[in-house]
């Protein structure tokens, strides 16, 4: 039982980790709620679908279609957190001032809902697939603890969730005015980490062969496989053995993000208001 | 905030990534030619799962060759073919197959999991 919540857990929060920061980042986004709730519940059909054709899916492309179906979707995953943290950067002063005003939801556009639910969709899809095959397994085997393993992977799951809320919170309780450049610098190192994730899958099917051996080895300081690394690891994309194509991404995808986000943020206006 | 509005921010927006992306994709589709070319001395094992147990559940393999697994699973049940020490992580599900793609080792113990049932699903790769 133990095992499987801990699997479960494992999977949710993860999922969860990023859902949590990317709602944060959207805070007073008009219409945020339901595209978050949209985003999750396609993520979940997602997850059945990409469970019942796991196999179908693993023996494309001479069996690399599982590695290329996973960089696929978080490359995809990527634009959209970049696409969302660029039009935070453009509105974060007005939305800044209209939720100290009102205290309530901006009406100031939804052009990031659809990025803000795809990649809310994805996380969920990608994890939570794995969640469903876990589960049809523990089905499938039918042994008389069935009730008790499914009883614990529903415990990961709402503890996974409990934890996420936490983070939620934690990041919503950050001052307004620090708030949008602190969780737009999360969700472009998040994107950043996924990118190198896309690009380990890409390395895996054999589809990188450059600069693809470990550069170092940090597994002895912080392993990935612990809980610290893990949430690292999803949340600014901490690795212990990057490649150098796996570092070159994180890299350039981060870069562009900020630059374009500097670029293309709103212009300086009455600042002296918020002294 | 009027659709075309919408559409230009789109594409203003998204055309920086895909420079990159494409540039990785163009790189990736050369180095599967590579491959491809080099497929000859690929080494190649083949591992069970049976009651979530490997068989063999210990490989001797040559170093300096790439090397491509074919992992069988006779269970019924799915599983998660994974190893920190070789960086890969990969669904199997139930009574399939699934192919790992190794780069050439070197000399050392690598172990590997099954992730779904870690208590039983054990097993490791000498390299030398």
């Amino acid at each position: 039982m133990l095992a499987a919540l801990v699997i479960v857990f494992r999977e949710v929060l993860e999922a969860g980790l990023i859902i949590g920061v990317v709602l944060a980042a959207s805070r007073g986004v008009h219409g945020r709620n339901g595209a978050v709730a949209l985003g999750v519940l396609a993520g979940i059909l997602g997850s059945v679908v990409v469970a019942i054709f796991a196999a179908s899916i693993s023996d494309a492309f001479d069996g690399r279609g599982q590695e290329i179906f996973i960089a696929a979707i978080l490359l995809f995953a990527v634009l959209m957190l970049a696409w969302h943290v660029v039009w935070m950067a453009q509105h974060a002063r007005e939305m800044t001032q209209q939720l100290r005003q009102l205290g309530s939801d901006v009406t100031a556009g939804r052009q990031s809902l659809f990025a803000l639910g795809a990649a809310v969709a994805i996380a969920v899809m990608r994890e939570g697939s794995e969640v469903v095959l876990f589960m049809m397994g523990i089905v499938m085997q039918g042994s008389n603890t069935m009730g008790e393993l499914l009883a614990g992977s529903g415990i990961g799951l709402l503890l996974g969730a409990a934890v996420s809320m936490v983070l939620y919170f934690g990041l919503a309780a950050i001052p307004l005015k620090r708030m949008f450049s602190v969780t737009g610098v999360l969700v472009t190192l998040l994107a950043a980490g996924l990118a190198a994730s896309a690009v380990k899958q890409l390395s895996n099917a054999g589809l990188i062969d450059v600069f693809d051996t470990p550069l170092w080895n940090s597994s002895f300081i912080l392993s990935e496989d612990s809980w610290p690394g893990r949430i690292l690891h999803v949340l600014i994309g901490y690795m212990d053995r990057p490649t150098g194509m796996q570092l070159i991404a994180y890299v350039v995808t981060a870069a562009t993000i900020f630059i374009l986000s500097y670029v293309r943020r709103a212009p300086e206006r009455r600042t002296a208001l918020s002294a | 905030m009027s659709t075309s509005r919408f559409a230009r921010k789109v594409v203003r927006v998204l055309p920086s990534l895909p420079v990159f992306l494409a540039s990785l994709s163009v790189l990736g589709s050369a180095s599967l030619w590579a491959s491809i070319a080099q497929a000859e001395d690929t080494h190649e094992v083949e591992i069970s799962i049976k009651d979530h147990k490997f068989e063999p559940a210990s490989l001797k393999l040559p170093t300096g060759k790439p090397i491509k697994i074919l992992v069988k699973n006779l269970d019924a049940s799915p599983e998660e073919f994974e190893s920190h020490d070789l960086g890969f992580e990969k669904v199997i599900a139930g009574n399939s197959s699934a192919t790992i793609r190794l780069k050439p080792l070197k000399p050392g113990t690598y172990m590997f999991f099954g992730e779904y049932h870690e208590d039983t699903a054990l097993g490791h790769i000498v390299a030398e």
